[in-house]
């Protein structure tokens, strides 16, 4: 831990993209899991989540970053799921 | 060469102001700054200043901006009151504890309730504890050269801190005074080019400002600002030398006056200091040892020279024209902490006056020095705390 006079004045953050290493995952007391034959892969999930922790790859969700995901559960609000069946459910942690 | 003027106080800052030249000014009106900032904003309409004026929806806004504007990498001003400076509250600490130099004159007024729109210093002595530099001044001569010593201070890469510049509403800001204007170029020489320190536009280097900063380095981020505080009088000393080599006019943490050998002495700020001043020629004509101490510096406030200056003295009264109900006045709270250290002190008075803009008279300085002189011959305290001329 730094001491007082190693620090920046201003508490000014003196590089980009740094909040990459606080990790908020372990905040959560909810935690989104994916069912995968219901997504329709429509990205709602994505374009909600205000923690970019829903994961996507080639146009396509994967699942869930749970090293940041907060476990807000917008995601799995806002998912429509196919027929009424969704695609995210929210588990309460340690479950 | 100086150029002498009849100006009224707002309208020497502003002068100020415009030789400062700043990039970025955030102001909404209020009385009795407004004038300051219409007199600003024609400038900036007459193009003698190259700053971008941002009109605002209020005091919050015009502070967020400034804040905005300073983090990004300009020089910023505004100017406020009363109220306005207590709508700015949440966001004066975030201007110092982001260590942004923003430059503000403040036009002392009451605050509501009761509703006055008169001079007394509650504003800026409820804002002492912000982290803002706050200097105070006599008269428009001194709020003028104030403002413009105030960007040297703040602007110092020792400190960048957000300055306070306080002169009485009305008393100062809409009465007209002789003074003296320095000549454009010389300000600008002597303030000199803004140096931008860890700019938000910088955008090769991206910066955060105002992260989350928890229990493990909260603390230690409030020590630095507070060490970045200590170094504050001396940059203000250097800074009133340099001054003093370009205008000629002397200043320094506060001003003694005639307190040498003075038995009996008030400490008292701003405009009514220069009342007191003409009360105690008068008594020393009648062979009473009276002095006078106005406080320019007020934060960081300079405890030790302030305890030197007062401890042989028999007696002193400090006035406020603020007042901490169920307290002692602002600046007596800070003048016995410094006086407590010394072995040697005086007996101590506290005089609340001119609260919402009343007169402060040559005869209740008079009356307070009387008073003292009473004690000083071992006549005892009454009362440590009264207010002057309260119709009772
Ligand atoms: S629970 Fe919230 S944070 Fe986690 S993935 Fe869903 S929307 Fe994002
Ligand atoms: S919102 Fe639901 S259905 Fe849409 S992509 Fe995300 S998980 Fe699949």
């Amino acid at each position: 831990m730094k001491k007082w006079h190693e620090l920046v004045p201003g508490a000014v953050i003196l590089e980009g993209g740094s909040a990459v290493r606080f990790k908020t995952g372990s905040w959560r007391a909810f935690k989104p899991l994916w069912i995968k034959e219901n997504c329709i892969q429509c990205l709602f999930c994505w374009m909600y989540c205000p923690d970019m922790s829903v994961t996507v790859q080639d146009g396509k969700m994967t699942g869930f970053d749970y090293d940041y995901c907060k476990g807000c559960g917008i995601c799995a609000l806002e998912c429509p799921g196919k027929k009424g069946n969704k695609a995210i459910i929210m588990e309460e942690e340690g479950k | 060469m100086q150029k002498v003027v009849a100006v009224t106080g707002n309208e020497a800052v502003a002068n100020a102001l415009r030789q400062a030249n700043p990039d970025v000014c955030a102001a909404y009106p209020i009385t009795p700054a407004t004038d300051m900032m219409q007199r600003f904003a024609s400038f900036v309409s007459n193009g003698e200043v190259d700053t971008e004026l941002i009109l605002v929806e209020s005091e919050h806004s015009s502070m967020s901006a400034c804040i905005g504007a300073s983090a990004a990498g300009g020089r910023v001003i505004t100017a406020t009151s009363s109220q306005g400076l207590a709508l700015m509250w949440e966001m004066l600490h975030i201007a110092s504890g982001d260590n942004l130099p923003i430059i503000m004159p403040v036009v002392n007024r009451a605050l509501s309730a009761p509703l006055n729109i008169h001079g007394d210093h509650s504003d800026a002595m409820g804002a002492r504890d912000t982290g803002w530099i706050q200097l105070w001044s006599e008269d428009a001569q001194e709020a003028y050269d104030n403002t413009i010593q105030a960007f040297r201070i703040g602007e110092h890469l020792a400190l960048r801190l957000p300055v306070m510049i306080n002169l009485d509403g009305f008393i100062i800001s809409h009465s007209i005074e002789r003074m003296e204007y320095l000549e454009d170029k010389a300000v600008e020489d002597f303030i000199g080019e803004f140096k931008v320190v860890n700019a938000l536009l910088d955008l090769d280097k991206p910066k955060s400002y105002g992260p989350l900063i928890l229990p493990d380095l909260y603390i230690e981020y409030k020590r630095l600002q507070h060490e970045i505080m200590s170094r504050v009088k001396g940059v203000v000393l250097d800074v009133a030398e340099d001054f003093e080599k370009l205008s000629g006019r002397k200043y320094g943490l506060f001003e003694s006056y005639r307190l040498e050998d003075a038995e009996v002495g008030l400490v008292i700020m701003s405009s009514a200091a220069g009342t007191a001043k003409d009360v105690v020629d008068s008594l020393r004509v009648k062979g009473i040892k009276a002095g006078l101490l106005k406080p320019r510096l007020f934060r960081p406030f300079p405890y030790g020279e302030m305890a030197a200056s007062l401890q042989n003295l028999k007696a002193v009264a400090v006035m406020d024209r603020a007042d901490s109900f169920g307290g002692y006045g602002p600046v007596f709270m800070e003048v016995s902490s410094a006086l407590y250290g010394s072995s040697k002190r005086p007996a101590l008075i506290n005089k609340i006056y001119g609260l919402g803009g009343r007169d402060f008279l040559p005869a209740h300085a008079e009356e307070t020095f009387l008073e003292l002189v009473d004690i000083a011959k071992g006549g005892g305290i009454k009362t440590i705390k009264e207010y002057i001329g309260v119709r009772q």
